[in-house]
């Protein structure tokens, strides 16, 4: 009997999993899958086999959703009935706006993500890509070229197109195909620049996402090229001391003036490399020689400016070398350390005055740098001067031991006779 | 009351209560040969004071030192920089553990070329030998302990090294360092060796050492076994004053050594890093190293390193067990073959390590 109940109970058991499974399996019907999976035609089965990663198959964002028709019948002419909605193959040029059925209705995208924004239309309108799409251009960029049409992943996914350390090769598709971008009249260099400046090698060398890529200065949604005039405002994201000091300074008005850029004279745009303190002064390497002549006041400027810097830098190379040498003869080095620590964030602070072009500023700067160096060094002589002075009274300890061998020779010495006699 | 009343009477106290008659008469009656090799018999006292040195400053870092691969480097520094005098216990320390080894190696060699291994004094030299492996294995232990650049990286090739016995190499180097690789887990071991394990050995041994010393005394060379009238001091007061002098001597050297030439901190160790270029093992070690390095990578159908490996195996191994395969010692008659074998040892290890100092 009880064995009987047992069975029962087991029966039940299976039987309502068995059904749920069954309910559930009916709820994602989707004969779009169904039948594009089972076609020979590649370039029709292969947007069935979607990735688990997909961001619309996560969250149940079907085929239909995009494509229109019928997925609930297996029937081809209802599944596929314009009737019923069904677009088949969007044309490129209407991509932004299929897609921004949901992405610009905020109200539908809070359901999923309430951060996400949702101007990415507006914002596409306005870029070089959608100006040209409104004009026709076939071959200009729209949400797929990026995002991918099918599999699309989230930006934070390495494997997705629009992950940090991706940005620059997917902007690389079009824009350093030199055949593609001909028509354009725009050189497709950028990215190997890129990928050879600071920025380039912090982001794909160091991995350092918050580097700045193409999307930085050209804006992603809204791509499109900085005007030489605001080049200065998109820097100053990031540099924003610089920047400000540069404002300030006598050069904000003339590049004004002249209706040059601003950072990019020295600088460059894409392959801007590591700054050095070469590029100071009126030597060879020196960017201010390439506006002012050795007869102007910015050469004077120019020279003292990196004068500071170069006093600054040796002052804090004697005190490294001098605390170097202490560390490994093992006297105290911590509140040296400390200062000369202070130092070099004295460098990096003078380094960055120097775009105030005012030779007294960057001084000031690194006078600090030059005390603190200085004190460190004093610091660590002081060390040795008291590491030395061991050796001063230690003569009073060998003078000891000296005395006490010569009594015992002497013992010795007199024992021995006293033995022999 | 004077001095002789004193002594006299704290001599009845002990007698009254113990047995140390055979003690006395030994000390007193005690006699030390005296001749032109004399001077050889120091080292072996010379020996023995750096070792309490060695214990004596050993306990005193003790105090500060941390075993951990964290703190290890930041201790020995906090020791060299805050410590009242620590510089100079730590210089000290290492100073007097490079001359210990030095000394064992003179009274090494002097009592080989004196032939005093043979009969009957057999056992005084396997346990001599043995002290010399225990000292240099103090000294490669406690080499890693301030986790700079030079002492884990020479590890490293150490360890490395015993890795490639044949056979057990592999077990050897995993029991050495805790694992595959020079970590915390080595450093933990290296210590335990160092301050426990290989001083506790030494301290058994040497026991042994110096009682068969007292029972059979000094031996005397072989070039007086004929001589008819031989010179004699006694061992007190004539001797041990001789070596509390030789003991003052070393005092003063080590204290030179460690005031002028500091032992250094050099570089904290960044265990990531590839092994710097022209690592060095201590010099004591330098002549197997540069042995190793120049060795053949093959030697007919063998591999260049463990033959090395091998042969300084048997080169120990018969070093332990001279008295015993050396019959003519027995005989009391020098052997041209060991005498040549010393000599080429000798030349071999001082050649090989002004060789590896200055490749």
């Amino acid at each position: 009997m009880a064995r009987k109940k047992f069975l029962k109970c087991i029966f039940w058991v299976f039987g309502v999993i068995f059904f749920s499974r069954l309910s559930f399996c009916a709820e994602i019907k989707d004969s779009c899958l169904g039948c594009h999976k089972a076609l020979d035609d590649k370039a029709l089965s292969a947007p069935a086999n979607f990735s688990a990663n997909d961001m619309h198959v996560k969250i149940g964002i079907s085929c239909a959703d995009c494509h229109g028709g019928d997925p609930s019948s297996d029937d081809i002419s209802v599944a596929m009935d314009a009737a019923k909605g069904f677009i088949g193959r969007p044309g490129k040029a209407d991509i932004p706006k299929l897609c921004a059925k949901c992405h610009s209705d905020s109200g539908y995208m809070k359901r999923y993500n309430p951060n996400i924004p949702t101007d990415q239309l507006s914002k596409y309108e306005v870029s070089q890509h959608g100006i040209l799409n409104a004009q026709g251009d076939k071959k200009t960029a729209v949400c797929t070229s990026c995002h991918n049409a099918h599999n699309i992943l989230s930006v934070n996914n390495p494997a997705s197109p629009t992950y940090a350390l991706n940005v620059p090769d997917t902007c690389a598709r079009c824009h350093s195909d030199k055949e593609y971008m001909e028509e354009y009249g725009i050189p497709t260099n950028q990215i190997d620049d890129y990928k050879e400046s600071v920025h380039g090698q912090a982001l794909l060398v160091k991995g350092d996402r918050s580097s700045a890529s193409c999307k930085h200065c050209h804006g992603n949604h809204d791509a499109g090229l900085p005007r030489a005039i605001y080049v200065g405002n998109i820097c100053s994201q990031c540099h924003a001391l610089t920047y400000d000091l540069f404002s300030k300074s006598p050069h904000k008005a003339a590049h004004d003036k002249l209706g040059i850029p601003e950072c990019e004279v020295c600088h460059g745009n894409h392959k801007i490399m590591k700054p050095t303190d070469d590029m100071l002064g009126v030597g060879k390497d020196g960017v201010c020689l390439r506006c002012h002549d050795s007869a102007s006041a910015g050469f004077k400027t120019a020279s003292l400016i990196k004068d500071s810097i170069d006093d600054l830098k040796r002052e804090i190379t004697q005190a490294k070398e001098l605390i170097l040498k202490s560390e490994r003869l093992g006297v105290e080095v911590e509140d040296a350390l400390f200062d000369i620590d202070e130092a070099d964030n004295s460098l990096t602070k003078a380094r960055a005055y120097i775009h105030s072009f005012s030779a007294k500023e960057v001084n000031l700067v690194a006078d600090e740098g030059k005390s603190l160096a200085r004190k460190a060094k004093e610091f660590v002589q002081k060390s040795i001067d008291n590491f030395n002075y061991r050796r001063k009274w230690y003569i009073f300890v060998i003078l000891i031991i000296f005395v006490f061998s010569s009594a015992l020779y002497a013992r010795i010495k007199i024992l021995e006779r006293t033995n022999r006699r | 009351m004077d001095r002789e009343a004193i002594k006299n009477g704290l001599v009845r106290w002990f007698e009254g209560r113990y047995h140390i008659e055979p003690f006395k008469e030994l000390l007193t009656k005690k006699e030390v040969p005296v001749h032109k090799h004399s001077v050889w018999y120091y080292f072996g006292g010379i020996t023995l004071f750096l070792f309490i040195v060695q214990i004596i400053t050993g306990i005193l870092l003790l105090f500060y030192y941390k075993p951990t691969a964290n703190t290890a480097f930041d201790s020995v520094k906090f020791i060299m920089t805050k410590v009242e005098f620590g510089w100079l216990i730590r210089s000290i320390h290492a100073w007097s553990a490079n001359l210990m080894v030095l000394t064992v190696f003179i009274h090494m060699f002097s009592t080989f070329f004196l032939m005093a291994y043979r009969p009957p004094r057999e056992l005084t030299w396997v346990s001599g030998v043995i002290l010399f492996f225990l000292t240099l294995g103090t000294g490669f232990t406690g080499y890693l302990l301030p986790w700079n650049e030079v002492s884990f990286f020479a590890t490293k090739v150490g360890t490395q090294i015993a890795g490639s016995v044949p056979a057990v190499g592999g077990f050897l180097r995993t029991i050495l360092r805790g694992g595959e690789e020079v970590t915390d887990a080595t450093l933990g071991r290296f210590f335990a060796f160092h301050v426990i394990a290989l001083p506790l050995c030494i301290f058994l041994i040497l026991g042994l050492h110096l009682a068969f010393v007292q029972l059979q005394g000094m031996s005397s060379p072989l070039s007086l076994k004929d001589k008819k009238e031989k010179k004699s001091i006694p061992f007190l007061p004539n001797f041990l004053l001789r070596d509390i002098l030789a003991w003052t001597i070393a005092l003063g050297i080590l204290a030179s050594l460690a005031v002028y030439l500091p032992a250094e901190l050099g570089k904290k160790v960044d265990p990531f890093a590839p092994t710097p270029i022209g690592i060095k093992p201590e010099w004591y070690f330098l002549w197997m190293f540069q042995a190793l390095k120049i060795i053949p990578s093959k030697i007919l159908i063998f591999d260049g390193e463990v033959v090395g490996i091998l042969g300084f195996g048997v080169m120990g191994m018969s070093l332990l067990i001279l008295p015993f395969i050396d019959i003519w010692s027995r005989k009391e008659k020098r052997s041209l073959v060991f005498t040549f074998l010393g000599v080429f040892m000798l030349f071999f290890i001082i050649g090989m390590t002004i060789w590896g100092l200055l490749d």
